[in-house]
């Protein structure tokens, strides 16, 4: 045993020893869960004034919530080695549910994502592919010897390649990006080697041209037209991002006050209360409020990192890493975009944003996580 | 394929994943550095850039039109007035289905094909963004409150109460006063930028008579308001104000009671009047007649009422006062006269015999004189008296077309007569030179002799004929008409003759005339004062000839036009008219009296007795409305 793994097991130095009692009773990480509530808290504080002073749509906000707070609870309760027993069989079931939706599936806004299912209405089962894809590419390597082989990682690409495919054909490019970061991810914590990362970042800056030109649709491709030259078209496609900078840089380094930021309670800023919310936030609260926000997200972020290290196998490690780190990717696309560092593709910021399934899979992937540490053994072999 | 049967080596891989862990954590620490350094970059950096934009986004700043001055007659009597007025205005952008709106609004009021017209024309002109167009003007308030109903559905319609220019005495003022209508984008673009600015929140501008004139004093100066607005333009709350300058009031020298005299002195007839005080130029009375309403023309006057104007044969558009050419005929005589002693061509004593025609030495033709067997012996006070051609033509003769031309424009014939309006006709004091360069032709003999009975060439309008009277009335001091406000400067300079007796002796004429062997002695007939006067009657020589008449109008319309011009009291002036009667046929009879009641409105007070009005001063309204307490009361103590 080597004195790292002495330490660990030793009491007192786990994360959970910190909280004894009914937290570790009920499974749940009272760290994570701490730092979880306070953002939520926040974001509701945000979102009422980005919402117009608006209680009903706080509320609605509240019911999510606690519908996410809910599957986080169910989730924790289950040992890690379920999810790895059950992530092929939820995975294939994920791929079919895919597969069936650009066939039978509701159109809204351009893109078939909704799969209606009678007596339970409507679901998109690309939510589930954002739990299912990570576990599976972690059971996958899991059963493998690492650093994983040349044939491995090319296994691993199809398993998140299927889904990421399928849904970029409903099309849903940020959420097909999104999935197929999250498999990347496990691919590059299994220990993907470093040539082959080089190879791959060469290909994707070669790539994207052609993307652009062969592969894209229309809407994608002006998105990227705009996210490079917002000022072409400042009325139509440029609005959004123009504005969002404007909010963002006129509220300065301490704000304009919660509810006095101009920008979106005078319906300057669009989708102020959802994808642009952060706008209203800096506008408001200024670079202070903004980086008290990313200060809770690194807090998140570095438990997330700190259960993924403590965790007592390889599966939960890179399963644990990977939801975390797509977490982070989460909100550095939402903040990237909003700020207009990147392209604006519908990725709402964490648990600030309102409305979408991604805040019940969010809360779910924290529920996985928490799993993760309060499961362990105290001896681990 | 072989498959070692190696376990896994648990340390290693933890080994392998720790290190990317590490990494993991440097690379989400890197891309949090990249958010931080682009967020201070926003909110530090360009903090002031998007602090402007973000208030450029959400405040406006409006215009607020100011309230035109109003106009009043020399004693206070409001001429022309802001009312307000509700009107139906439709932001064109704020409006999802213009048709469809235009069908539900035309079922809640009413809507004629001109509104539409002109709506349809307004919207499609240049103007700026979010300016609301007029629909319909004038609503009633049951209208009001069937609009106001059903306001939810009717989305980016809007009603607007702004004031409206309107002229209480319509027709009565219509050619001096003249009216505002809709500004448009012709008439901004015709501003300097100084003058766009100060328009930005006006509706009217000045198109005729006064109004026009006037403009920019009426008008006064823009004010501004910034108001925040929400993303679709609606007014969330006033930041800032600078109120508007209103328009200067505008305190005519036009009587109200002279012009109304003039206007029903001419009753039905077509033709014009002008009484102007030679004491200082002020018009007192300025009327052509048919006239039009001119509030029907302020807030876009209807195409069936337009057309109707425009195809009445008497042409109420039309400002016979100011842009009327008639040949003055015998009006002139007094000044021919005077032009003839100056000249020395004729004395007082000298006298000739009329045979009834003027001849020419070696030419046949007859110049034949209004009495077919003469008038016998006549000097020149009998000529003026009587009228008489002959006399006329042969000192015209003598004095040949060039002096005539000169003295002539000394009265302003010939010449603008500086009145304060615009587009005045100048009428035709014809020379040589004229004649070589306009009708490419050499002067006739023939020529001077028509010329020096105010036929032939020679064209005036009434107006001119006004102020020529007007200066002799001031023994040649240049008279320059004027409305209101300072006078206009002309190129005349006093006509000073080189014996100042003459003026008083044409003078004594002039009263001859209306005495009882006068041309016009019907309208001197119980006058409390004497009427110094001359009558003419001026050939219509030509009918135009795309116009189409019945047979009993175009005899009607064939006939001699009326003229007098007359000022009273003879020999102490304060009032000078000249009246034209289109198709009047004698001037003695038919101008005459409309001059003599136009005299009386200005002379005579209410009790009929001769009350000779002040001269216009500036400090306020004079005569009848001043109030008693002013420390003039030696009048009341005399009673």
């Amino acid at each position: 045993m080597s004195q790292r793994e002495f330490f660990r097991q030793m009491p007192g130095q786990t994360g959970a020893s910190l909280s004894p009692g009914l937290a570790e009773r009920l499974h749940l990480d009272a760290p994570l869960l701490a730092a979880l509530m306070l953002l939520m808290l926040g974001g509701l504080t945000v979102l009422y004034s980005a919402g117009g002073e608006s209680m009903e749509l706080v509320i609605r906000q509240c019911i999510r919530f606690g519908a996410g707070l809910t599957a986080m609870f169910v989730l924790a309760q289950f040992p890690p080695r379920s999810y790895r027993f059950w992530a092929p069989v939820i995975y294939t079931i994920g791929l079919v549910l895919l597969m069936l939706v650009l066939v039978a599936g509701t159109e809204a806004k351009g893109a078939q994502r909704w799969l209606s299912i009678p007596g339970l209405g409507r679901f998109q089962p690309s939510e589930v592919m954002k739990l299912a894809v990570p576990a599976m590419v972690a059971w996958y390597f899991s059963e493998r010897n690492l650093p994983p082989k040349l044939i491995d990682v090319l296994g691993a690409m199809v398993l998140l390649g299927l889904p990421a495919m399928l849904i970029g054909l409903q099309p849903d490019l940020g959420t097909a990006i999104l999935i197929a970061a999250s498999g990347l991810v496990v691919l590059f914590m299994a220990g993907l080697s470093w040539r082959l990362i080089a190879v791959a970042v060469i290909v994707v800056v070669t790539a994207a041209p052609l993307m652009y030109f062969f592969v894209m649709h229309d809407y994608q491709r002006n998105r990227v037209d705009t996210f490079l030259n917002p000022e072409a078209d400042p009325r139509g496609t440029g609005w959004n991002i123009i504005q969002s900078k404007t909010a963002i840089g006129s509220g300065g380094i301490d704000g304009k006050g919660w509810l006095d930021g101009t920008q979106s309670r005078l319906d300057f800023l669009p989708e102020s209360s959802t994808d642009f919310i952060l706008a209203v936030l800096s506008e408001e609260f200024g670079l202070i409020g903004v980086c008290v926000l990313l200060i809770m997200y690194l807090v998140i972020v570095g438990r997330g990192f700190f259960i993924s290290w403590q965790a007592q196998d390889t599966f939960s490690r890179l399963l644990g890493s990977s939801l975390i780190m797509t977490f982070f990717i989460y909100v550095f696309v939402n903040i990237g975009m909003v700020t207009g560092l990147l392209p604006v593709v519908g990725v709402p910021l964490p648990l600030v944003s309102y409305g979408g399934t991604s805040i019940v899979t969010l809360l779910a992937s924290f529920g996985m996580l928490m799993s993760i540490q309060t499961h362990r053994r105290l001896i681990s072999y | 394929m072989r498959r070692p049967l190696t376990l896994k080596d648990h340390h290693h891989e933890q080994r392998i994943f720790g290190v990317r862990l590490v990494v993991g954590v440097f690379l989400v620490l890197l891309l949090t550095g990249i958010l931080v350094s682009r967020m201070i970059w926003l909110q530090v950096f360009e903090h002031s850039r998007y602090t402007t934009l973000s208030d450029n986004n959400r405040v406006q700043t409006q215009a607020v039109s100011p309230p035109r001055g109003l106009i009043t007659d020399r004693d206070g009597i409001i001429l022309a007035e802001n009312r307000p007025d509700f009107s139906l205005e439709v932001i064109i952008e704020q409006t999802r289905d213009l048709d469809a709106l235009l069908v539900e609004v035309a079922r809640l009021v009413e809507l004629d094909e001109g509104d539409l017209e002109r709506f349809e024309k307004r919207r499609r002109a240049a103007r700026r963004p979010w300016e609301p167009v007029p629909l319909r003007g004038r609503l009633t308030e049951e209208e009001i409150a069937r609009l106001v109903v059903n306001q939810h559905r009717l989305q980016g319609l809007r009603i607007s109460a702004d004031p409206v220019r309107h002229y209480p005495h319509d027709i009565l003022f219509s050619h001096v006063i003249g009216y505002v209508n809709r500004i448009n984008a012709q008439d901004l673009d015709n501003m300097t930028l100084d003058q766009q600015r100060d328009y930005a929140g006006t509706h009217f501008y000045g198109r005729t008579g006064i109004e026009r004139f006037y403009e920019d004093q009426l008008h006064g100066q823009v004010g501004y308001r910034q108001v925040e607005t929400n993303a679709r333009g609606r007014i969330l709350r006033v930041l800032e104000e600078q109120p508007p300058v209103p328009g200067q009031d505008l305190r005519l020298r036009l009587s109200m009671r002279v012009q109304q005299a003039a206007y029903d002195a001419l009753g039905e007839r077509r033709g014009a009047v002008v009484a102007i005080d030679p004491r200082d130029g002020s018009v007192l009375a300025f009327v052509s007649r048919p006239g039009f309403n001119p509030n029907l023309f302020v807030t876009g006057i209807s195409h069936k009422d337009y057309s109707a104007y425009r195809t009445d044969h008497d042409n109420p558009l039309f400002n016979r006062a100011l842009q009327g050419r008639y040949p003055p005929g015998s009006t002139i005589k007094p000044m021919l006269g005077l032009a003839g002693l100056d000249t020395g061509v004729t004395n007082w004593q000298r006298s000739i015999r009329d045979p009834g025609f003027y001849q020419l030495e070696n030419d046949p033709h007859r110049y034949r004189d209004w009495k077919r067997w003469g008038h016998g012996r006549v000097d020149l006070h009998l000529a003026v008296v009587q009228s008489c051609d002959t006399y006329f033509y042969d000192m015209g003769f003598k004095l040949g077309i060039d002096n005539m031309h000169d003295y002539m424009s000394q009265f302003s014939l010939g010449q603008p007569t500086g009145i304060d309006l615009d587009s005045e006709s100048k009428g035709l004091m014809p020379s040589k030179q004229w004649k070589k360069a306009f009708r490419n032709s050499p002067w006739f003999h023939g020529d001077t002799i028509n010329a020096s009975i105010g036929q032939g060439f020679v064209l005036a309008t009434p107006l001119q004929l006004a102020t020529a009277t007007a200066t002799v009335a001031s023994h040649g001091k240049t008279v320059i008409p004027t409305l209101a406000g300072e006078r206009q400067p002309v190129e005349r300079t006093d006509l000073l003759l080189k014996d100042e007796s003459n003026w008083d002796k044409m003078t004594n004429a002039m009263v001859d005339v209306t005495g009882p062997k006068g041309t016009a002695r019907i309208m001197a007939v119980d006058a409390q004062y004497p009427i110094a006067a001359k009558s003419g009657t001026a050939q219509v020589f030509s009918v135009g000839q795309d116009e189409t008449y019945k047979e009993e109008e175009l005899a009607e319309r064939m006939l001699d036009h009326a003229l007098m011009v007359s000022f009273a009291p003879a020999d102490k002036p304060a009032i000078a008219v000249g009246v034209l009667v289109e198709n009047g046929r004698h001037g003695g009879s038919t101008a005459g009296p409309v001059a003599r009641q136009v005299m009386d409105a200005w002379l005579l007070n209410d009790e009929g007795e001769l009350d000779v009005p002040a001269v216009f001063s500036d400090t306020g309204p004079a005569g009848t409305d001043t109030p008693p307490s002013t420390p003039d009361d030696s009048d009341e103590d005399s009673q």
